[in-house]
């Protein structure tokens, strides 16, 4: 233990006699272009990235650890905060893997509505890591284009759950309440002229040359050193991996969904570009099934002692009311055992590893967050290439530092 | 639900998936070196003697188990063995998951790195290191990841109150 303490975090150059010449250059956490509170500690020869240091933990709030001295229930809005920028991803993630550990059937509406929720929040993740990624890169104006159609999904989200990020919609059992009356419409309104806005997107993007030349060749990723480094998702697919969780493994009733597993195999940050923009207009296609096809029926399943009940029956029957008190003092008993449950998540594999021990609290729980994995093939994508691709390669893997600190 | 099938125990499981890729891989490697399993939930958990991980990752990895997804440790105190890791493992051919499980005592809890077969370990190890205390062999840069390096204590282990001071 106490050996790391002061240990420099990149020891002597690997070279010898390359003390004169290399340089060590500290980006971020407090860096415009690093995402959050991101510290790379790079190497650098001349502008040659000879090492890169990922330095992680500034975020660290210790969820883990907090969720274990919380009910089950109550950990939903903690997923909140992890993956910020896709709050349902993490919420559907938590739900089904406690719903596995208790049984439950969760009805087929409930279902539904989750499947569409997640892909909006794709659609939400995805604009943000585009306008971002795009201004990294100079191209300021897309920014100002993906954010106006944020905004439409923000003020959906909004409409839905009474919050525009933390939404904390999903309940154990199916959602907190029944979609508003202008829900359905407002979100067909809103897919209708998406495809569109994605056209307007790569009008600005795709023939750009500066915006090629940033991004072809550079970050290159070869599918054995993704699965090597455990990057998952766009990331892995940008490199030739065929795989998604969505259709490979499917939950949450996706296996009925028809949608395309956007595959590239060049590797680099343009592959990577690409994938999202046409995983962007798959997201469409599943929401507008869902749209179409969303069955009738409750949005909770009926287990009375661990979904709450409705405010109307709490108002007029005991029994509701009784649970609802039970409930929310002491909670729901969970049954021993131990579940992983996997989700193809904006950024990739998520999962969430619950362990109960039969009472009313988790015993301890741990996420499974894409973007820590991804950070692992950071020096990998960046050694021999310039300082300058490095913001590229950064803003092309997608990170959030809110689920990989915890 | 269809993962309504749970078997409980190494004879069970032998029985219930003796055409299993990862039970058939693990018993021709080596049938000691298998302490424990279980199928609960529609998960398949192996329970690998604790000196045998490393050979028992590379064997899974070549039975076609081949993308490392997470290991996290949960923390058993005062029960003993006190720590169980827990190494999630996906096949992207048979599409399905496994978990490998060590169980290690509480005094100075070591265990062989799985860094050499899966890099992707890396941050991981990194991780239980820092918050339960475990050590890694051969772990090519064992130091904290979360925590601060001259940090006391390690945070997820039951020992270590939630709030206050400790």
């Amino acid at each position: 233990m106490t050996e790391t303490i002061g240990r420099p975090i990149l020891e002597a150059p690997a070279a010898e006699g390359a003390h004169d010449q290399h340089m060590i250059l500290n980006m971020g956490p407090q860096h415009p272009s690093m995402h959050g509170v991101l510290r790379l500690v790079v190497e650098i020869d001349g502008e040659i990235v000879v090492r890169l240091y990922p330095e992680i933990g500034y975020l660290h709030t210790g969820i883990e650890k907090t969720c274990e001295a919380k009910f089950y229930h109550q950990v939903v809005p903690l997923t909140d905060r992890l993956d910020y920028l896709s709050p349902m991803a993490n919420n559907l993630c938590y739900c089904l893997a406690v719903e596995r550990l208790l049984s439950l059937e969760i009805p087929e509406k409930a279902q539904w509505m989750r499947v569409l929720l997640a892909e909006l929040t794709r659609l939400n993740s995805h604009l943000i890591w585009l306008g971002t990624h795009a201004m990294d890169i100079g191209a300021l104006t897309v920014f100002l284009y993906t954010f106006r159609e944020r905004e439409e999904i923000l003020r959906i989200f909004e409409g839905l759950s009474g919050q525009r990020m933390m939404t904390s919609y999903f309940r154990i059992g199916g959602l907190s309440m029944e979609p508003p009356l202008d829900f359905f419409d407002r979100v067909q309104g809103f897919i209708r002229t998406f495809p569109e806005k994605i056209d307007e997107y790569s009008n600005l993007l795709t023939g750009n040359p500066i915006f090629k030349g940033r991004l072809k060749g550079v970050g290159m990723l070869s599918a054995d050193d993704a699965i090597a480094l455990g990057v998952t998702g766009p990331n892995m697919r940008g490199s030739g991996v065929d795989f998604d969780l969505r259709r490979d493994m499917p939950y949450s009733s996706y296996e009925k969904f028809q949608f395309k597993v956007p595959i590239a195999t060049e590797g680099d940050c343009w592959a990577r570009y690409e994938i999202r923009l046409i995983e962007m207009r798959e997201s469409v296609k599943i929401i507008q099934q869902a749209l179409d096809g969303m069955p009738e029926g409750p949005i909770k399943a009926d287990a009375p002692k661990i979904v709450l009940p409705d405010r109307e029956k709490m108002k007029t029957q005991m029994e509701a009311l009784i649970h609802h008190f039970k409930i929310v003092t002491e909670g729901f008993a969970v049954p021993a055992g131990e579940v992983y449950q996997g989700i193809e998540s904006p950024r990739g594999q998520m999962g969430y590893y619950v362990v109960s021990d039969g009472t009313a609290k988790p015993y301890r729980v741990h996420f499974r967050n894409p973007s820590f994995a991804t950070l692992q093939a950071l020096e990998t994508m960046c050694k021999g290439r310039m300082l300058a691709d490095v913001v590229a390669v950064v803003g092309s893997i997608d990170i959030v530092l809110g689920e990989i600190d915890r | 639900m269809a993962e309504a099938k749970t078997l409980i125990g190494k004879t069970a499981v032998l029985e219930g998936l003796a055409g299993h890729p990862a039970v058939k891989a693990v018993l021709a490697w080596s049938p000691e070196a298998l302490l424990d399993a279980k199928f609960d939930r529609g998960e398949l958990t192996l329970t690998i003697a604790a000196g045998q991980i490393r050979a028992a990752a590379a064997t899974v990895q070549a039975a076609g188990y081949n993308f490392f997804e997470d290991v996290t440790a949960v923390d058993w105190f005062p029960s003993s063995p006190r720590f169980q890791l827990s190494y999630h493992i996906v096949s992207h051919s048979y599409k399905e998951r496994i978990r490998l499980r060590v169980m290690l005592d509480g005094g100075a809890p070591t265990v062989d790195s799985i860094t050499p077969v899966w890099p992707a370990a890396d941050f991981y190890e990194r991780e239980v290191f820092d918050l339960f205390g475990i050590s890694f062999e051969g772990h090519p840069n064992l130091r904290r990841i979360m925590m601060p390096d001259d940090w006391q204590g390690h945070p997820l282990r039951k020992d270590y109150p939630v709030e206050g001071y400790r």
